[in-house]
């Protein structure tokens, strides 16, 4: 590739200040939020409007090159790793709320929104956008879509794609198509549905409709304390088995307990061996009583101590230690491995048995922090960088993590992506004609492969061949723009 | 051997299969086989013969809804999913139940009832079997409060054209491993593969439920109520209306589900929103049933449905649009569905052609201004010969070029989808 003279053409569309190809600023993009793989870009564009990515996009297609949108650069699983070979199509000048739609409930946003932004936009209305990926305040609207993002109360609420009805989408070709809108439905098939969740491998959304919720009257949250994860496990399935459908229920155990408290001092109860963060929400009434329930719940599958968060402070407070667990891991970790895996929620114990013994086998620790009332597991893998072979014995505990979830009929990600780092991990969730199947799909919108290439699959299918039937190397491939891995 | 018989005896070989008959038509066209695969391996193996031989394949379930969409081009071989009807594994304590697609949806309540769980989808045409729902993306009062298919399905086996087994998804509620094929095959009428097995989220039964009821004089006064109920905090399951004829007045019912205590306060809450209070002149009423219309659509099989998607504040903008649609064609439409921009229009048996044609000419450009769209559910032949049962299309090279990938041939249901898919 000539990085020359692409740069001139893509400064045509977007001027000197919307294309980088200093080397020192084109590191700052090398990697997501999933730092253990570092690519520099060839080129990084910033567009602000649509128009500006389609012209990007056709001149990509133009001349056979792989492009990588990205968002905040906030995933977790390698999603918006660029390419050495390749563009990275940031959206961080696209930042603008179009309309805050209150009567139909909707707000139409550009890619680079951050998601709280939606939030803080509706809030005076009373309403709000209802996935709340922990990392809310940064990540943004765009990464959202790709990731299907969902957050502590997708539990109730459901994920992205259950609450975008329209985008406008730069095909791989580099044309700009809408895809539902303002209304519920839409004739024709889900391209809404197919979209959300492709990790930016069938186009990048320039424009993206959501729904927005109303605020719920009554919020309550409660911690709980347990000597075991077994104990608030049997509180999950309590709570659970009634009924009752909490916004979320989240579990730390004492490892991740005693991380988020050297980071942020949450003051959780002491000599806990895990607690529940329990959050209902909804009409007042029903709340008060489902929240008698889960209490009972509590105290009855042994919590030791249950605290009411009496004000939005208190409750920020409780939430607090929850969300600041990724980082805090690195109070008593130099380093450490989030995974992402989904189990039954019914499987829970066992599964965090066996979690324990591979930790106690291996001599590395595995810190748990979930999301209990689904399943959503995310164990963090410790382990010292600066040790010989750590991090390869820590790879392989989070691997034989993600067999346990899969033996167990879960899933390899419950909302951080397959990306680049959980690719070669999809052979053992799907079989070959799963996947081919899937890769039909991906022929439709991007027939040669150049949207963020060498994602999500392990062996990219070359369009147009017959289902099932690989033949030599693909073109991309031999032309060394693609990876077959 | 004449090919026909070669056919049938190769179709034989997977499943049980016989030569069509009237009672088989698919929208008047008899088809040549009717095969009725008893699991997803002769399934497979039907559709893998039927690749070989190039058949056109219309997948059927309990066969009320053949007639949806427009009419295909040609039928050779129907595949009846009647014995693919059980329920494969119901994990009561993690909600989620995984079924065959033959399955009604009622014998699937029935099961999970017992277990005091449902799928919270509601069934508009009665006897429809998980996999023609699926197929068709049916939704009624509740999609309000829980979604509609594509929401609550988190798994789904299909066979494709060429006879491959293919699963996306999964058993787990919270996974994005791949591509969600789930949501690509719901409302996809039987274009892009044969649905073999769905697995859904299941929902616990609510405790209690309450109906509240009241009756708007006209779209104002209901679209007035309606937006502050639908702004409320009240957390309405359903909130649906019913106009039997555009002058009539506008019935309104809100479903209110959840713990007893909490619906009581609840529907108090509604009825005071709608009709100042319980009782009197002007008063909302409060039941534990709700009316007869409801959930049903508004017109006989063999009337014309269409279904009306817009904004959610559109409802009067709607109202007024078929009225002003129905004076310009001299029909009488009774309009039912829910206050939150999903209508169904039902014109009665004997429409004409021509004044149906002229209904949607007059409907359309009023119901886009409001980002919405018009789509003929199912009519008699000759009016959909006379209409556009689609509409506009927007995105429709994107969904041609999915059609190719999924079902090269164009065998699968050919001409039933949208622009002639």
């Amino acid at each position: 590739m000539e990085v020359g003279r692409l740069a001139a053409r893509f400064r045509e569309i977007l001027g000197d200040a919307g294309v980088i190809t200093d080397r020192q600023q084109l590191r700052t993009y090398e990697c997501d939020g999933l730092a253990v793989y570092k690519t520099t870009p060839a080129i990084v564009v910033l567009p602000e409007t649509a128009e500006q990515v389609a012209g990007v996009v056709r001149v990509c297609a133009d001349e056979g090159i792989p492009y990588v949108a990205r968002g905040s650069g906030t995933g977790l699983s390698g999603g918006a790793l660029p390419r050495a070979d390749g563009v990275l199509v940031v959206t961080s000048r696209m930042r603008r709320i179009l309309e805050v739609d209150i009567p139909n409930q909707r707000a139409v946003v550009e890619p680079g929104v951050f998601n709280l932004a939606v939030t803080k936009a509706a809030e005076p209305d009373g309403y709000y956008y209802a996935p709340d990926p922990s990392s809310q305040q940064i990540c943004s609207i765009g990464g959202n879509v790709a990731e299907n993002s969902g957050g502590a109360h997708c539990l109730k609420y459901g994920f992205t794609v259950n609450h975008v009805l329209g985008l406008e989408v730069v095909t791989p070709d580099g044309e700009l198509v809408q895809i539902g809108g303002k209304a519920a439905d839409h004739p024709g098939y889900d391209l809404l549905g197919a979209f959300i969740g492709s990790e930016g491998t069938l186009g990048i959304a320039t424009k993206v409709t959501v729904r927005l919720s109303r605020a719920p009257e009554e919020v309550r949250t409660l911690l709980a304390a347990f000597d075991s994860t077994d104990d608030a496990g049997t509180a999950v399935s309590a709570i659970i088995a009634t009924g009752v459908m909490p916004a979320a229920i989240e579990m730390m155990d004492a490892l991740a307990i005693e991380a988020a408290e050297a980071a942020v001092h949450c003051n959780y109860p002491e000599g806990a061996g895990a607690v529940l963060v329990v959050e209902l929400d909804g009409p007042a009434v029903d709340v008060a009583h489902q929240f008698a329930a889960v209490e009972r719940h509590c105290r009855d599958a042994g919590a030791f101590e249950i605290r009411i968060a009496q004000d939005a402070e208190e409750r920020t407070l409780i939430w607090k230690g929850r969300k600041s667990a990724f980082a805090a891991v690195g109070r008593i970790s130099p380093a450490y491995i989030v995974q992402d895996g989904v189990i039954p929620r019914t499987a829970l114990p066992d599964v965090l048995r066996s979690i324990d013994r591979l930790a106690r086998e291996s001599g590395i620790r595995v810190a748990n922090v979930f999301h209990a009332g689904d399943g959503n597991l995310h164990p963090l893998v410790l382990f010292d960088d600066a040790e010989q072979g750590a991090e390869e014995r820590a790879e392989e505990v989070s691997g034989a993590i993600l067999d346990l979830c899969i033996e167990h009929g879960g899933s390899i990600t419950g909302e951080h992506g397959v990306g680049m780092d959980k690719s070669k991990f999809m052979s053992r969730m799907f079989t070959d004609d799963d996947l081919d199947t899937m890769q039909m799909l991906r022929c439709a919108f991007d027939p040669r492969g150049l949207c963020n290439p060498g994602k999500v699959f392990p062996t990219p299918r070359l369009c147009g061949e017959a289902p099932g039937v690989h033949k030599g190397a693909h073109p991309l491939q031999e032309a060394g723009l693609a990876e077959m891995f | 051997m004449h090919p026909r018989e070669e056919a049938l005896a190769a179709l034989a070989k997977a499943c049980e299969v016989s030569g069509g008959s009237d009672a088989d038509a698919v929208d008047g066209i008899v088809p040549d086989y009717v095969a009725r695969p008893d699991s997803v391996e002769s399934a497979a193996e039907v559709m893998r013969a039927a690749a070989e031989r190039g058949l056109r394949v219309v997948p059927r379930g309990a066969g009320t809804k053949l007639d949806w969409g427009s009419p295909p081009a040609g039928v050779d071989l129907v595949v009846d999913t009647g014995r693919l009807d059980r329920v494969l594994e119901h994990a009561a304590g993690d909600l989620v139940v995984r079924v065959q697609s033959g399955l009604t949806l009622g014998r699937l309540q029935v099961a999970l009832a017992a277990h005091g769980q449902e799928l919270a989808l509601d069934e508009p045409v009665l006897g429809s079997t998980v996999g023609g729902m699926l197929a068709t993306g049916t939704s009624g009062p509740r999609r309000l409060l829980h979604g509609g298919p594509r929401d609550l399905l988190i798994g789904i086996t299909v066979v494709r054209a060429d006879g491959m087994i293919a699963r996306s998804g999964g058993k787990v509620v919270k996974n994005v491993a791949g591509y969600d094929l789930g949501k690509l095959f719901t409302g996809s009428y039987g274009t892009l593969g044969l649905i073999v097995e769905a697995i859904f989220r299941l929902h616990p039964l609510p405790a209690a439920s309450q109906v509240v009821t009241w009756t708007a004089p006209d779209e104002g006064a209901a679209h007035e109520r309606l937006q502050a109920l639908l702004h409320s905090q009240l957390v309405p399951a359903a909130v649906e209306i019913d106009r039997p004829a555009p002058d009539a007045p506008i019935a309104i019912g809100v479903l209110l589900e959840g713990v007893a205590e909490g619906v009581t306060t609840r529907a108090e809450a509604a009825a005071r929103l709608l009709g100042n209070g319980f009782g009197g002149a002007d008063g909302a009423e409060v039941g534990t049933k709700p009316p007869a219309w409801w959930g049903r659509h508004p017109t006989d099989p063999d009337g014309v449905l269409v279904k009306l998607a817009a904004e959610v504040s559109a409802l009067p903008h709607l109202l007024a649009a078929v009225a002003r649609a129905a004076r310009s064609a001299g029909l009488t439409p009774a309009v039912r569905g829910s206050a939150g921009g999903l209508l169904h229009v039902g014109l009665p048996v004997g429409t004409e052609p021509a004044a149906a044609a002229e209904f949607l000419a007059v409907l359309r450009p009023a119901v886009a201004r409001h980002d919405g769209s018009a789509v003929v559910l199912h009519a008699p032949r000759a009016v959909r010969d006379a209409v556009d049962v689609w509409g506009p299309v927007p995105a429709l090279g994107l969904m041609g070029r999915l059609k190719d990938q999924f079902d090269p041939q164009h065998r699968l249901a050919p001409g039933r989808f949208v622009g002639g898919i």
